[in-house]
């Protein structure tokens, strides 16, 4: 480099990165200024008006990437099949890819935004009124006799969407590692915000915090490999070093294994996948929602970046070790889902299942140098994913247990307490069987497009047998949800209420609970009754007339 | 008329009726009048598709439909019928109002609560749809998609309904089980075909997808085998065949009479309709191939489920493992034609299609008649019976001659397809038709001797331990109400017409079956020529 040149912004493309941010700072800044009792419905109405204009110049920007042929003006940026514009520096790439993720990003953040504003006819969200109170203290007493509120979420949710946006769209290493950081820091924080089971929710926190630091620091070691291999941080610099031989492949080697292992974390794949169960547990159920569909989407596109843009010519080398850590999360997520009795847990391993599915996808065609339906198969499933799991997640929020006095306390986590709910509330458990009917890809729903989709992407690349494990995989898994479904439909008078056993996690430790009582709906504010109805509706009809989604995708994508 | 889109409106008539059954409006009241209502609609729409339908031409689709559904995969919503497909179209609409109409007591007197038998009743239409929808699909991922979910409808019927719920829950897990295991490794099947298919939007539709096997195709035959491996075993456990067979009769016993008559008359078929319609002409060279282990398997079938229905306690699970054994008859007919020669005629094939509409017919009836000794008794044991003759002359004279059209009596249409099946057989593998017409001489024997038990004979008092159980006196049984019995002459009359005239029903099944055979020949006989 000779001189500095000033960068040139497309500040069109960046827009939606910029107003998300941008409201995140805005956030914070109510915090200070705005009386603590309009604060809610001030950051209610920043984090929705956010969302809503950046997935407006989400639009803008796909309209106007649908109406370019942009191969010749911006190849420099992204080799072959991922075109796309350049931002500052070619540090962010808006393309196909990065338009649909970040648009499922902040669907799922919208969403979810509205589960988390949800309060019960006593006013209580799903967060503790002060994080700082220690747990069982008489200050945590007084912030809840004081109907305080932590209403810190909100900027912080949109801290780590901003984050998962940039980390879809960079194109190079420093990028991604502080987008890594960007969206993995809030989520440390919100996932130790529970109002019930503090503990247990700060036990999550700390664990994902020290696991995630452990995965980040091997990312960017990693990244510091490949930069001492191939002397540049950019996808493209890196791709074209990639191909001539300098002697120092190993260190290369290396390099991409650590990257793969931070990413791998972050996906949930196996053996990287031990902390989800425990965070997802412990995380307060909206921040789950969020971060298990938001973080997954996110991380698979940087994923399918790396893979197809930055080591395309890798692939020999490596994909047999995606296909064998897309084996190993296919059948230890399903079989694990088996043994699970606590509805939290069981959405979570099933996440690990479905990770291992978005593998394949992305597994496909690495190395094969032929153009693959793969990114465009990925990008699909995660989309009925997001769908489903963050419905799924507002649901077990609502699930809750009934208090002596005939109010409704925590939720009902416990799968034994679910038995009969189709009877009680059978719209709840309607809305519930669709999401669980997507996660096992029963056909007529958006899960079985997504895996028609991977499938398919895996067999035309000539990777059969991934297919064949998955879809064995899918029987296993298939089997848990209907267990579920058995158990909210035909409870039988027989079926035994079981002490259900709440794995805290911490060394082995059990709590056993005395006979949980049957769960019962709690009455809301109706807001995340918004989000149920839309992910079931939209599960179902991306099911029925995927059509037009699916032919949107694939064109942006070209 | 030919062109108005007669199938889809056989496809959405039922789903209407079953959207008024589940929302929650004082229509739910007359959930029974609602759902007859519609199924006598949905019956009548198929007289005029059979009107609209040229049988001189069976062997061609007629009735077609084809839309782009999901152009990126290549999806169609494509229908159409040959004379095989319109004959099981039929048999299954004709059905469920039956189904529905003895549903009107059994499930009144042991539910009062309307909103689950509204419920059981949407459910049946929905599962209406997905039948007629399967035996319609022209496009393989289409039939697929409700192969696989006409799943959920059954589930429901058989878990929420029926016997004792601990265990209807097992049988319906079970069923589910199986079915899906055999639906998915289906599907890995249906992607690598279509995936081999041609590009564009009609993809998926059958007919592109026929003739991608051998050397002008591009899979070879290897792959052939293995893709045709992985339909078959999904259509074997549907069907079912042994050995894997054994979520039948536990999904039989626990379910509802109706379910079970819904499930093993029209269901099952889909298992070997689709041997009959995607195996055959998708992979004739492997179809070829696996034939002697198939029928070796169907005739196994054939004895093995008859000997197990003899020794039965249970009447539910006995006329289960009857259809084990007419299952492998049908199976036989379709692979009996194998190896083909020249001159190898369409016989058996079109025995199995016949066979298929008449099993339909006769076990439906079967599981009905069941149902209703069992709501009156109380008990599906044989042995809680005795003397229903003298107590029930009605019930006893239309469960004489049901059973008589399951051992396929002469007079009877079962007959006809029995005869056609064993006597194509015959001609070109005498051992295996020799020993599958041991089937006939058993079926006589399960029964006859199920008869005996139930209904000749003293009729005898309770035991202290039938006390015990709650089992009203056999004394006091009713004979049939008007409702039911409406609900079983219809298929008799239907079964006697066609057993004494089954021209009309033959010339729908025959030249399907003719056709299916020379195309047959047209890839495997002049490629051996060829050569």
């Amino acid at each position: 480099m000779t001189g500095f040149d000033t960068p040139q912004v497309d500040w069109a493309l960046v827009a939606p990165v910029l107003i998300v941010l941008g409201a995140a700072v805005v956030g914070v800044l109510l915090e200070a200024f705005v009386p603590a009792a309009a604060r809610r419905v001030a950051q209610l109405g920043v984090s929705v008006t956010a969302s809503v204009a950046a997935l407006g110049a989400i639009g803008w920007s796909w309209h106007r990437l649908n109406g370019i042929d942009g191969t010749a003006l911006y190849a420099m940026v992204t080799p072959d099949s991922l075109t796309g514009f350049a931002a500052p520096l070619g540090a962010l790439v808006v393309d196909g890819m990065t338009l649909v993720s970040q648009a499922i990003v902040v669907v799922v953040a919208l969403l979810s935004v509205l589960v988390m504003a949800d309060r019960t006819a006593s006013r209580e969200d799903a967060f503790t009124p002060m994080v700082s109170a220690v747990p069982g203290s008489q200050y945590e007493q007084l912030a809840t006799s004081r109907r305080m509120q932590q209403t810190e979420v909100y900027p912080l949710v949109l801290f780590a969407t901003g984050g998962m946006m940039v980390f879809s769209a960079t194109a190079d290493l420093l990028t991604m590692f502080v987008a890594l950081e960007v969206l993995s820091l809030p989520l440390y924080l919100l996932s130790g915000m529970a109002r019930r089971r503090r503990l247990q929710s700060q036990e999550a926190s700390l664990k994902y915090f020290l696991l995630g630091s452990f995965a980040s620091a091997l990312f960017i070691f990693g990244a510091a490999l490949i930069y001492g291999s191939t002397g540049s941080l950019s996808f493209t610099e890196i791709a074209a070093a990639t191909v001539s031989p300098n002697g120092l492949e190993k260190l290369l080697l290396v390099g991409v294994l650590l990257l793969m292992v931070g990413l791998f974390f972050k996906v949930g794949a196996v053996p990287f996948h031990l902390w989800t169960p425990d965070v997802y547990q412990g995380a307060p159920t909206p921040i789950t929602g969020f971060m298990a569909a938001g973080t997954k989407v996110a991380a698979f596109v940087a994923l399918v970046r790396v893979v197809y843009v930055m080591l395309p010519g890798m692939g020999w080398d490596l994909a047999v070790l995606v296909w064998t850590v897309a084996i190993a999360t296919m059948v230890v997520g399903s079989v694990a889902v088996l043994v699970q009795n606590d509805i939290k847990r069981l959405l979570a391993y099933s996440s690990v299942a479905h990770a291992g599915f978005v593998l394949t996808a992305v597994a496909a065609g690495w190395g094969t140098g032929d153009k693959t339906d793969g990114p465009w198969a990925v990008l699909v499933y995660l989309l009925a994913y997001a769908l489903a799991t963050v419905g799924a997640f507002t649901i077990v929020a609502l699930v809750r247990e009934r208090s002596a006095d005939g109010g409704t306390t925590g939720e009902a986590t416990a799968l034994s307490q679910w038995a009969g709910l189709g009877r009680t509330n059978p719209v709840i458990a309607g809305c519930f069987t669709v999401f669980l009917l997507s996660f096992a890809g029963i056909p007529l729903t958006a899960g079985f497009v997504g895996k028609f989709a991977v499938f398919a992407a895996a067999v035309q690349a000539g990777a059969w047998p991934l297919a064949l494990v998955g879809v064995l995989a899918s029987a296993v898994a298939a089997f848990a949800y209907f267990k579920v479904i058995v158990l909210m439909y035909f409870p039988g008078r027989d079926a035994k209420v079981e002490d259900a056993e709440i794995n805290t996690g911490a060394g082995g430790a059990t709590v056993t609970m005395a006979r949980p009582k049957a769960a019962t709906v709690v009455a809301t504010q109706g807001w995340a009754a918004v989000t149920i109805g839309v992910c079931a509706l939209l599960s179902v009809l991306l099911g029925i007339l995927p059509g037009g989604v699916l032919t949107a995708i694939n064109n942006i994508l070209l | 008329m030919a062109d108005f889109p007669w199938l889809t409106v056989l496809l959405v008539v039922p789903l209407v009726g079953a959207a008024v059954l589940f929302a929650p409006t004082p229509a739910r009241n007359w959930a029974r009048q609602i759902a007859l209502g519609f199924s006598l609609v949905e019956l009548a729409l198929v007289g005029c598709a059979v009107w609209a339908f040229d049988t001189g031409t069976a062997g061609l689709q007629q009735l077609t439909e084809t839309h782009s559904w999901i152009a990126k995969l290549g999806v169609s919503y494509a229908l159409g019928v040959d004379g095989v497909a319109l004959a099981l179209i039929a048999m299954s609409v004709l059905l469920v109002p039956l189904v529905v109409l003895a549903a009107w007591r059994e499930q009144g007197s042991d539910r009062r609560s309307t909103g689950d038998l509204s419920r059981y009743l949407g459910w049946a239409l929905v599962l209406e749809t997905f039948m007629v929808g399967v035996f319609a699909a022209r496009d393989v991922f289409f039939f697929y998609l409700l192969f696989e979910a006409m799943l959920i409808p059954v589930y429901f019927m058989i878990g929420s309904y029926g016997g004792d719920p601990a265990r209807r829950r097992r049988a319906a897990l079970k069923f589910l089980l199986y079915s899906l295991v055999g639906g998915l490794i289906m599907l890995v099947g249906v992607v690598y075909l279509g995936m081999a298919g041609p590009d564009g939007k009609e993809r998926f539709l059958t007919d592109s997808l026929t003739g991608l096997v051998g050397d002008a195709g591009p899979l070879n035959i290897t792959e052939g085998r293995w893709l045709f491996l992985s339909f078959f075993i999904a259509f074997a456990i549907k069907a079912p065949m042994f050995p894997v067979h054994t979520w039948l009769p536990d999904a039989a016993e626990q379910a509802p009479a109706g379910t079970s008559a819904l499930l093993v008359g029209v269901l099952d078929k889909v298992g070997t309709f689709g041997m009959l319609t995607l195996c055959l002409p998708l992979f004739p060279e492997a179809s070829q191939w696996a034939a002697p282990v198939i029928i070796v398997l169907a005739v196994v079938s054939v004895v093995y489920g008859a000997l197990l229905a003899i020794g039965q306690q249970n009447m539910f699970r006995l006329v289960a493992y009857t259809s084990v054994s007419h299952f492998g008859f049908i199976v036989l007919g379709i692979f009996a034609i194998f190896p083909l020669a020249a001159d190898t005629g369409g016989t058996p094939v079109a025995g199995s299609s016949f066979y298929m509409v008449n099993h339909g017919l006769s076990t439906g009836a079967l599981f009905l008649l069941v149902g209703f000794l069992v709501a009156r008794r109380g008990s599906p044991l044989i042995a809680d019976f005795g003397g229903l003759t003298k107590v029930a002359p009605v019930l006893a004279g239309l469960f004489m001659v049901v059973g008589l059209s399951a051992l396929s009596l002469p007079g009877l249409s079962t007959f006809v397809s029995e005869f056609l099946v064993l006597v194509g057989t015959f001609a070109q593998h005498p051992v295996p038709a020799i020993i599958a017409s041991s089937g006939v001489v058993l079926a006589a024997v399960y029964i006859l001797w199920m008869y005996q038990r139930v209904f000749t004979g003293g009729v005898p008092d309770n035991t202290p331990e039938q006390d015990e159980r709650g089992l009203p006196p056999l004394a006091g049984l009713r004979d049939v109400r008007a409702v039911e019995r409406w609900a079983i002459v219809p298929l008799i009359a239907v079964m006697l017409v066609l057993g004494f005239w089954p021209r009309p029903a033959l010339d729908l099944v025959r030249p399907p079956a003719e056709q299916t055979v020379s195309t047959l020949s047209d890839v495997l006989v002049d490629a051996e020529a060829g050569k």
